[in-house]
């Protein structure tokens, strides 16, 4: 379990780090927080050429709030989200949402970028920042670009990102004071991949309910169909699934929905 | 319970090895470092059943790439047993014309770093004839598929035990049959395995560290393998981080490396990765059952009717052999009951799998929950509290000792208050109140169990398997130092035990001599006596009764010198507090011992002569083993939407007999528990029908960790066994053994009333949900 042979480059600023991507032609990968391309070097699932290290770059590592939105850079760990570094939103929901991502030795490395970069079908970020309606802000040669994450996100481990562009910063847009959300997750235990999900936020003019950990890109349920019985009439719809495996996401819709009622 | 002052037996002492450990100065295989060393990585298998048509090295690489054909002179590794109809194995060290599971090593490679190595490794190439895998236990039991192409099936070993049997012809009140599952898992200790290897030329001797709980036993295999004297052999097992049964096998990779070190002239060394570890090396556990319980209307036991298949995996493991986890379960599923009639058919099944290996209560953990599980369904029909059940026909402490149906010989103590002081503990009448009320999402449980654990195996029991090791005397050395210092000498292997403390504190029990001035040398066969080595809870009474033999041997020499010091006769003289003690005075052990060495023109040469070392040799009065025992209870929610299990309360009473260290005892205890609740709830390699295993890391593969495991409310009993030297019995264990039968008595306690019985380990979320939806769609 050792990496395949790689180089290694640490360009000091974004614009550098994207000559790097762009000269690679598609053989160079970039490392934040490592936590799972780290896993993965070592695992040689993935044996790119180069590795660009992006994870100490203060142009990715701000935080700024404005009357919209928070701009959370992609290098902000999911420690410092959680501690409170990051400014609310509304109802904590990021900071709550950090804190119960896998166990504190990840979140002190890991970061919402990379999180969202790798795109894993279990990730609470993918999930939750795809419920509240986030948008990736992206940097690439032709210059900067927006997507939102419910787009950004292609499927499993799949996203929009060209093979030299850079996700920059994540724009969360702020919860109205009447909002109301709700995050479960069903994992076996802190750490482990979760089995099933659901984030719903609802506010007085929308309601949108989430459903992650289906092995692709989150489910997303808008309007009248984001309710229990519009879950349970999406999850048939489903392929792929299994009896127990619905009946696990609806109980965390249920779930979430209670929360959000609350 | 014998009471000692200071550092003796009954004080929890905090462990010596501690200091090292805990400052992170230990020396554990991969901390070794040797000139010149290299780094070897191996070509595995990538699938589980092939012949292989050719294997191709990298141009440019061939001199450091190692094949089968290459490993001139090294024979196959075997592991033999006596038991009738056993088929052994031929376990190529790397395979030649075959593989038979998934990671089997098929070449070795070597180069500076283990990273270069796995890129050397990748470039090897091999072409594999793929043929159907035998993957499933029970259908490897009528394949046509051949694993060992000279068997007529697939097979190691089939036992048949009866007694009685005509009674299961006449009808009983209550007949309970089950069919149970555990699963295949992967001991985990935090270290892997490694070797390091190197010959030295002076002593013209090959030089093995290697991560072992059996030196001497690795040595014997190895020397077998490489066709070298066993003098000519060295093993070193430095610091250990956990071995569970793991560690107590005679690996391939040692006799590549050994065979490496000696052909290539410098140091090699493999250290196991977390991937090989799951994928390809530490599977263990494996158990299917057919059980039929027949019991009175009360619920006193008739007997029991079963047929058990292990899953043995590809090939018998050295040296405890494919056959003893199948043939113990034939010999321990009547547990701690009295019953009139037991018939029990066991088969050691081979499979496209890694083979199985003994892990921390070799098969007693699946026997356990298969008999405890149905004697649950059996109170159930008799409308009885389980506990009730248990306690109509547990062996009663008036008929100790007691040879069971089996004829195990259970040596003292008492079932019956063991179980009802755990179900004291854990309020069963507390929990049936909150069950009224608790009918809604989340229901809770409470199960129980209670077991014994034979331990320290003696001849008559090893050589009745006929495996390559008998365990016979267990010997060790006492030595003094010319400054009064003992050296204690043993030739098994502490690898989390805290035996460098236990063993000094029996010495100390007989000598005195402080723990601080006590050093235990194990786990190299240069510097101990020969031992079979650390397995079946065997250390404490084996290696601490010949402890205790060399000292009080000693104590006799020092007794002659300390007399002659004193001008006193020897009858009139004691040696004890670190002191040789008699009518007018007395003399420091130190003195005699700086005498001894030092000074001998102060002694007449017919004062001791044969010196201040002994070795000696201990058996028990009889080698039938200890038998400790325990019972665990455990109080369980069940969420019934998301299907996930939350321990809330557990609770333990155990008898170890005398306890040399209490707390130690707490630590054996409370590890095996959490072991336990791995397998109970998390712990399973599942193979897919090509037998690939599906796991390769630590998030496929879940260990219970610090948020898993609650702290379990122990309580002790302590009956002296009337066996050994001082009334201890072995418990490393009995912790693993009890939790998967009370966490599945307990879950399947809060699914009653909801018509739900789960009967396959682990209990995952998925398990729980399936057994729902499907008693819905009844």
């Amino acid at each position: 379990m050792k990496a395949a042979p790689f180089e290694h480059a640490r360009p000091a600023n974004v614009a550098d780090a994207i000559s790097l991507l762009a000269a690679q032609a598609g053989t160079a990968r970039v490392l934040a927080g490592g936590q799972s391309l780290g896993p993965m070097l070592n695992l040689r699932l993935t044996q790119p050429r180069l590795l660009v290290q992006v994870d100490r770059l203060p142009e990715l590592a701000g935080v700024a709030i404005d009357a919209e939105a928070l701009t959370i850079g992609a290098c902000v760990t999911h420690a410092a989200i959680a501690d409170g570094r990051a400014p609310d939103i509304g109802g904590n929901v990021l900071a709550r949402v950090a804190d119960n991502i896998a166990y504190r030795a990840v979140r002190n490395r890991g970061t919402m970028g990379g999180s969202l970069c790798h795109a894993d079908p279990a990730a609470d970020w993918v999930t939750v920042l795809t419920a509240l309606d986030a948008v990736a802000v992206l940097q690439g040669p032709a210059g900067a670009r927006s997507i939102r994450v419910a787009e950004f996100v292609q499927g499993a481990f799949r996203t929009a990102l060209l093979p030299s562009e850079i996700l920059c910063a994540v724009r969360v847009p702020r919860l109205p004071a009447d909002a109301r959300w709700g995050y479960v997750k069903a994992c076996r235990k802190p750490g482990d991949f979760a089995h099933a999900m659901a984030a719903v936020v609802l506010t007085a003019h929308s309601r949108r309910v989430v459903i992650g950990a289906l092995g692709g890109k989150p489910l997303v349920l808008q309007g009248e169909a984001a309710s229990f019985d519009g879950a349970t009439r999406a999850l048939q719809a489903m392929d792929g699934l299994d009896q127990v495996q619905r009946h696990m996401q609806l109980a965390t819709v249920r779930r979430a929905l209670a929360e959000a009622d609350a | 319970m014998r009471h000692a002052q200071g550092e003796g037996i009954g004080i929890s002492v905090p462990r010596l090895e501690d200091d090292r450990y805990l400052r992170g100065k230990g020396e554990f295989i991969a901390d070794i470092r040797l000139p010149g060393m290299r780094d070897l990585a191996f070509v595995r298998s990538p699938v589980a059943h092939a012949r292989i048509r050719a294997v191709r090295k990298p141009p440019g690489g061939e001199a450091a790439v190692f094949i089968a054909a290459d490993l001139t002179g090294v024979q196959p590794i075997v592991a033999m047993s006596g038991l009738p109809g056993f088929k052994p194995s031929v376990q190529p060290v790397l395979a030649d014309s075959k593989v038979r599971h998934v990671g089997e090593a098929i070449a070795v490679c070597v180069a500076d770093s283990r990273a270069a190595a796995e890129d050397l490794a990748a470039s090897v190439a091999v072409d594999f004839d793929e043929l159907p895998a035998v993957v499933d236990m029970r259908s490897a039991l009528t394949s046509e598929t051949r694993l060992h192409e000279h068997w007529d099936d697939n097979v190691f070993l089939e036992t048949f035990v009866e007694v009685a049997s005509e009674r299961f012809a006449r009808p009983a009140p209550i007949v309970v049959r089950r069919r149970l599952r555990t699963a295949r898992q992967c001991m985990s200790p935090l270290e892997g395995r490694g070797v390091v290897a190197t010959w030295d030329r002076r002593l013209e001797q090959l030089l093995v560290y290697t991560s072992t709980q059996l030196p001497h036993i690795v040595r014997t295999g190895l020397a077998g393998c490489l066709g070298l004297d066993q003098g000519r052999i060295r093993i070193v097992a430095p610091d250990v981080g956990g071995g569970f049964g793991y560690k107590g096998i005679l690996l391939p990779e040692e006799v590549c490396a050994g065979w490496l070190a000696r052909q290539l002239g410098h140091p090699v060394r493999w250290i196991e990765d977390r991937r090989e570890q799951l994928t390809g090396n530490a599977n263990c556990r494996e158990h299917d059952y057919d059980i039929t319980v027949h019991a009175e209307a009360d619920g006193t036991l008739i007997g029991i009717d079963a047929e058990a298949v292990v899953d043995a995996g590809a090939y018998s493991a050295y040296p405890f052999s494919a056959c003893l986890e199948a043939a113990q379960v034939a010999s321990i599923l009547p547990g701690p009951y009295v019953m009139e009639a037991y018939r029990c058919r066991t088969f050691s099944a081979a499979t496209n799998k890694p083979p199985i290996l003994p892990y921390r209560g070799v098969a007693r953990a699946g026997v356990c929950f298969a008999l405890e599980v149905t004697l649950d369904a059996v109170a159930r029909q008799a409308g009885l509290e389980p506990h009730e059940v248990r306690l109509r026909n547990l062996v009663p402490a008036d008929a100790m000792p007691f040879d069971n149906i089996t004829a195990k010989h259970f040596d003292s103590g008492d079932y019956p208050e063991c179980l009802r002081r755990v179900v004291r503990a854990i309020d069963i009448p507390a929990v049936r109140r909150r069950q009224v009320e608790m009918t809604g999402v989340l229901r809770i449980g409470v199960g129980c169990t209670i077991f014994c654990e034979q331990a320290a195996h003696g001849t008559s029991v090893y050589a009745g398997w006929g495996i390559p090791m008998v365990p016979g005397f267990e010997q060790a050395v006492a030595r003094m130092t010319p400054d009064g210092g003992l050296e204690l000498r043993v030739g098994i292997q502490s690898h989390g035990q805290g035996l460098e403390t236990t063993l000094a504190q029996v010495a100390h029990e007989v000598l005195g001599i402080p723990l601080s001035a006590i050093r235990v040398v194990h786990g190299d066969t240069a510097l101990t006596p020969y031992s079979t080595g650390t397995w079946g809870s065997r250390c404490m009474v084996m290696a601490g009764g010949a402890v205790g033999t060399a000292c009080r041997e000693l104590a006799e020499r020092i007794a002659s010198i300390g007399a002659h010091l004193l001008q006193a006769p020897v009858e009139a003289v004691r040696v004890g507090g670190a002191m040789v003690t008699g009518p007018a005075g007395s003399v420091p052990i130190a003195e005699v011992a700086r005498t001894w060495y030092l000074r001998p023109q102060d002694l007449p040469n017919d004062v001791a002569p044969g010196g201040l070392e002994v070795t000696a040799g201990y058996k028990t009065l009889r080698d039938s083993g200890t038998f400790s025992y325990a019972a665990h209870a455990a109080v369980v929610s069940v969420d019934t939407e998301l299907g996930d299990i939350r321990i809330l309360d557990y609770a333990i009473c155990e008898d170890g007999g005398t306890l040399v260290n209490p707390m130690i005892v707490d630590g054996q205890v409370i590890g095996g528990t959490a072991q336990g609740i791995g397998t109970a709830l998390y712990e399973q390699m599942p193979f897919d029908d090509a037998g690939q295993p599906l796991g390769s890391t630590l998030a496929d593969y879940l260990l219970p960790g610090a948020t898993e495991v609650p702290e379990p409310r122990i309580e002790h009993m302590a009956t002296p066994s009337p066996l050994s030297m001082f009334g201890q019995k072995g418990i490393g264990e009995g912790g693993a053994i009890g939790p998967p039968a009370a966490i599945a008595n307990a879950v399947n306690d809060a699914m009653a009333p909801l018509g739900v019985e789960l009967t396959e380990l682990p209990i995952t979320p998925r398990r729980v949900l399936a057994a729902l939806l499907a008693r819905a769609e009844r």
